[in-house]
C-alpha cells in the first residue's frame, strides 16, 4: 500500500516515537483505556496460545480435557510433533515432513527469482527511457488489479499442456506431476506488478549523480545495475523479500491449483487446510501441524519487525 | 525419506543457481556491446523478461477467462451470457453473492472500527510496543493457520462432555448449558468466520491509523485545543477529518482482502454449511465441477467487484500523499 522510497525514513511502527499529547490522547488516557487495550491484547492472545499448549500435551489430555486444564495438570511432551513430522499418526500415511520440505524448496526460490527479474525491469523503466516506457510501467501499475482467481484456470491449462498454434509449439508443457516449475512460475508471475511497481518507486529516486557517473566512467547498463543500484536498492529489496517471502509461505490458493496437493509438490498450508477437514477430531496432531507451519513467520516477525511491518503494508492489496 | 529431502532442496539450490547463472553470463556477455546496441541490449534484456512473465502469467489468461466463461463447462458450447444468467438465477449462488456482500461489508467495518479505537488507545500507555506487537502478530501468520486456530476455539462437544473448545466452555461458565455447535449453526456461522478476518487484519489498520493520527501536524490541533474542543469534540471534528483518506484506504484494502477471501472458508468448512462465499466457489467450479464456463463467470464477477475498490484505493493513496 505505502510505497517505499529512499527519503521516506518514516517507519509506520511507531513504537519508539514520543507519545504527541494531543487533547484526544489525554482525554483517553484514563485507567479505562488501559484496561480496554489489555482485553484486546488478551482477546488477541488467547487463541494462539490455547494452540500452543493443545500442541505440547500428550494425546489423551488433548481428548478429554480443554487446553486451559493444563494448568491444573501441567504434563508436556513433545510426542505430537515427533507424530505430525515423521509418523503422520492416526492413519494419516505420511507425516508433515515432505510438505515442509517442499514448502521451504517452493518459498525460496519463489522469492529470489521475482525480486531478481522485478528489479531489473524496475531499474530499465526508471533509468532507461524510451518510446513507450512509460505506458508498459502504467500497464505493470494497473495490473495490480487482477486477481489471482482470473489467472487460475487457463494457466494450469497451459502447464499442463502447453500453447499451440496449428502444429507449431510455441510453449511447451511444464508437465505437473510432482514438479516444483510450476508453483515457481506463477508464483514469479503474480508478484510481477507490485514487485516492479514498488521496487521502481524505490530506484527511480535513486541518486542521478551516482548512477551517471557511472555511465560516464563507461560501465554497461547491466554493470551499473549490479554494482550500483542493487546495492543501493538493498533496503526496498529486503522489505519486498520478506512480504513475498510470507506471501509465499503462507499461501493456499497457488500452492493447492499448481500442485493439485500432491506430497512429491505440494507445500504446508495445503495439507493442512486438508487435515483440519478429514482430521478434524485429532486436535493435537492438526494444532501440532499448525505451529509448525506458523513458527517460521513467527520468527521472522519478531526478529525482522520494522522491515516486515513496511513489508507488509507494501503488498496490502496483492493477489 | 532423507534421500527424498536431500533431492528437494538440491532442485532448489539448483534452480536458483541456473537462474542466476544464465542471468550473469546474459550480462556478461551484453556487456561487450557497444553504442545503441548495447542500449537496446539492456532494454530487452533486463526489461523483456518481466514483460513476458506479464503477458503469460496475467494478461493472457485474464482474456482467456472470460473467453472461457462464455462457453459450457468443457468449452466446446458456445452459451453467451449464460454462465451469468446462471450465477444471478440460481439460488445457491444468492446464497454465495449475499454472503459475500455480508463479508466485504461488515468485517471492515468492524476491523477498521476496533483498529481506530486501538489507534487512540494504545499509544499513551506504556509498554505500547508489546501491545502492538500482539495485537499485529496475527497478520504474520496464514489464513490457514489462523483457521486452525480458531476451529479450536470454536470445537464443539457434546454438552455432557468436558468441553474442549473454549467458546463453549466460557458460555458454559457463563450459564449457558447448552451451547450450540458453533461452524453448523447458519447464518452465525458466517460472522463467527468473520472474527477470524477481523482477528487478522486489525493489527494492520491499528497501525497504519496510529501512524496518521501521530502526522496530523500539532499545531492544527493545538489551535482547536485553544478554541475550546476537548475529548469527544476534538476526536470527530478534528482526529477524524484529518485522517479521513487513511481511513478509508484501510477500509477499501481490507475489504480487496475479504473480497477474494478463500483460505479461511476452505480450511473451516470447505464452503458447507451457508457458508460460501464468491472465490471459494470460483475455486470449487473449476477443480470439483470441473466447469470452466461457471468458473470463468464467477471470476470474472470478482474482478468486476475488486476494480472500483481498488481504483478508489490507490486515488485515495494518491491524494494523502499530495496533502502531506
Amino acid at each position: 500500500m505505502a510505497t517505499l522510497t529512499p527519503t521516506e525514513r518514516k517507519s509506520p511502527e511507531p513504537a519508539r516515537a514520543a507519545p504527541t499529547r494531543t487533547g484526544v490522547r489525554r482525554a483517553l488516557s484514563s485507567p479505562l483505556s488501559t484496561v480496554a487495550v489489555l482485553l484486546v491484547t488478551v482477546v488477541w492472545t488467547v487463541p494462539s496460545l490455547g494452540l500452543l499448549i493443545t500442541s505440547l500435551r500428550p494425546q489423551q489430555d488433548v481428548a478429554q480435557t480443554g487446553w486451559w486444564d493444563f494448568f491444573a495438570h501441567p504434563h508436556l511432551t513433545l510426542a505430537n510433533y515427533h507424530d505430525v513430522l515423521f509418523n503422520g499418526g492416526f492413519g494419516v500415511s505420511d507425516g508433515l515432513m515432505p510438505y515442509l520440505v517442499n514448502s521451504i524448496a517452493i518459498t525460496v526460490p519463489a522469492t529470489i527469482f521475482p525480486i531478481v527479474l522485478a528489479s531489473m525491469a524496475a531499474y530499465v523503466l526508471a533509468w532507461i527511457p524510451f518510446k513507450g516506457s512509460d505506458t508498459i510501467f502504467f500497464v505493470f501499475f494497473a495490473l495490480q488489479v487482477v486477481p489471482l482467481q482470473m489467472a487460475l484456470v487457463p494457466l494450469l491449462q497451459l502447464f499442463s499442456g502447453g500453447a499451440h498454434i496449428g502444429g507449431l509449439t510455441i510453449f511447451p508443457a511444464v508437465g505437473m506431476g510432482g514438479s516444483y516449475a510450476p508453483v515457481w512460475i506463477a508464483h514469479t508471475m503474480f508478484a510481477m506488478p507490485l514487485a516492479v511497481f514498488l521496487l521502481h518507486n524505490f530506484i527511480a529516486q535513486l541518486p542521478r549523480d551516482l548512477i551517471e557517473a557511472a555511465r560516464v566512467d563507461g560501465a554497461s547498463h547491466f554493470r551499473v545495475f549490479r554494482s550500483v543500484v542493487l546495492p543501493l536498492a538493498t533496503p526496498a529489496l529486503a522489505s519486498f523479500a520478506i512480504f513475498q517471502f510470507l506471501w509465499v509461505w503462507n499461501d493456499l490458493l497457488v500452492g493447492l491449483t499448481f500442485t493439485g496437493g500432491a506430497p512429491e509438490s505440494a507445500p504446508m498450508p495445503s495439507r493442512l487446510a486438508q487435515l483440519s477437514g478429514s482430521f478434524g477430531d485429532h486436535w493435537e496432531i492438526l494444532t501440532a501441524g499448525a505451529f509448525v507451519s506458523v513458527v517460521i513467520p513467527l520468527i521472522v516477525f519478531f526478529s525482522l519487525q520494522r522491515y516486515f511491518v513496511r513489508g507488509l503494508l507494501a503488498g496490502s492489496v496483492k493477489g | 525419506m532423507w534421500g527424498d529431502t536431500s533431492i528437494k532442496l538440491g532442485n532448489m539450490f539448483g534452480a536458483v543457481a541456473g537462474f542466476l547463472g544464465v542471468l550473469l553470463l546474459l550480462f556478461y556477455l551484453a556487456g561487450f556491446a557497444r553504442g545503441r546496441l548495447s542500449r537496446r541490449l539492456a532494454i530487452l534484456l533486463l526489461l523483456g523478461p518481466a514483460v513476458l512473465l506479464l503477458l503469460v502469467g496475467i494478461v493472457v489468461p485474464a482474456v482467456r477467462t472470460i473467453y472461457l466463461s462464455l462457453f459450457n463447462e468443457d468449452s466446446t458450447k458456445f452459451l453467451g451470457g449464460g454462465n451469468y444468467t446462471w450465477a444471478f438465477g440460481n439460488s445457491d449462488i444468492h446464497q454465495v453473492l449475499l454472503n459475500t456482500l455480508l463479508w466485504i461489508v461488515i468485517a471492515p467495518i468492524l476491523t477498521t472500527a476496533l483498529g481506530l479505537v486501538l489507534a487512540l488507545l494504545v499509544d499513551r500507555l506504556r509498554g505500547q510496543a508489546v501491545y502492538k506487537s500482539l495485537i499485529f502478530m496475527p497478520m504474520a501468520i496464514s489464513f490457514v493457520g489462523a483457521s486452525i486456530i480458531w476451529k479450536f476455539v470454536y470445537a464443539y462437544r457434546d454438552p455432557s462432555q468436558p468441553q474442549i473448545g473454549l467458546l463453549s466452555q466460557i458460555c458454559m461458565w457463563l450459564g449457558w448449558h447448552n451451547p450450540p455447535n458453533w461452524i453448523l449453526s447458519h447464518p452465525l456461522n458466517n460472522f463467527l468466520l468473520m472474527i477470524i478476518m477481523i482477528w487478522v487484519q486489525t493489527g494492520f489498520a491499528m497501525v497504519v491509523l496510529s501512524a496518521a493520527i501521530k502526522a496530523i501536524p500539532e499545531d492544527v490541533t493545538e489551535a482547536a485545543v485553544l478554541d475550546g474542543a476537548q475529548g469527544w469534540r476534538l476526536f470527530a471534528n478534528v482526529t477524524i477529518p484529518m485522517i479521513r483518506s487513511t481511513i478509508i484506504v484501510v477500509l477499501t484494502t481490507v475489504m480487496i482482502t475479504t473480497l477474494k477471501l478463500f483460505d479461511i472458508i476452505r480450511t473451516m468448512t470447505g464452503g458447507n454449511f451457508g457458508t460460501q462465499v464468491l472465490a471459494n466457489e470460483m475455486y470449487s467450479q473449476a477443480f470439483t465441477e470441473f466447469n470452466n464456463g461457471r468458473a470463468g463467470a464467477l471470476a470474472v464477477l470478482l474482478f468486476l467487484a475488486v476494480v472500483p475498490l481498488v481504483a478508489y484505493n490507490v486515488a485515495m493513496l494518491r491524494r494523502e500523499r499530495e496533502v502531506r
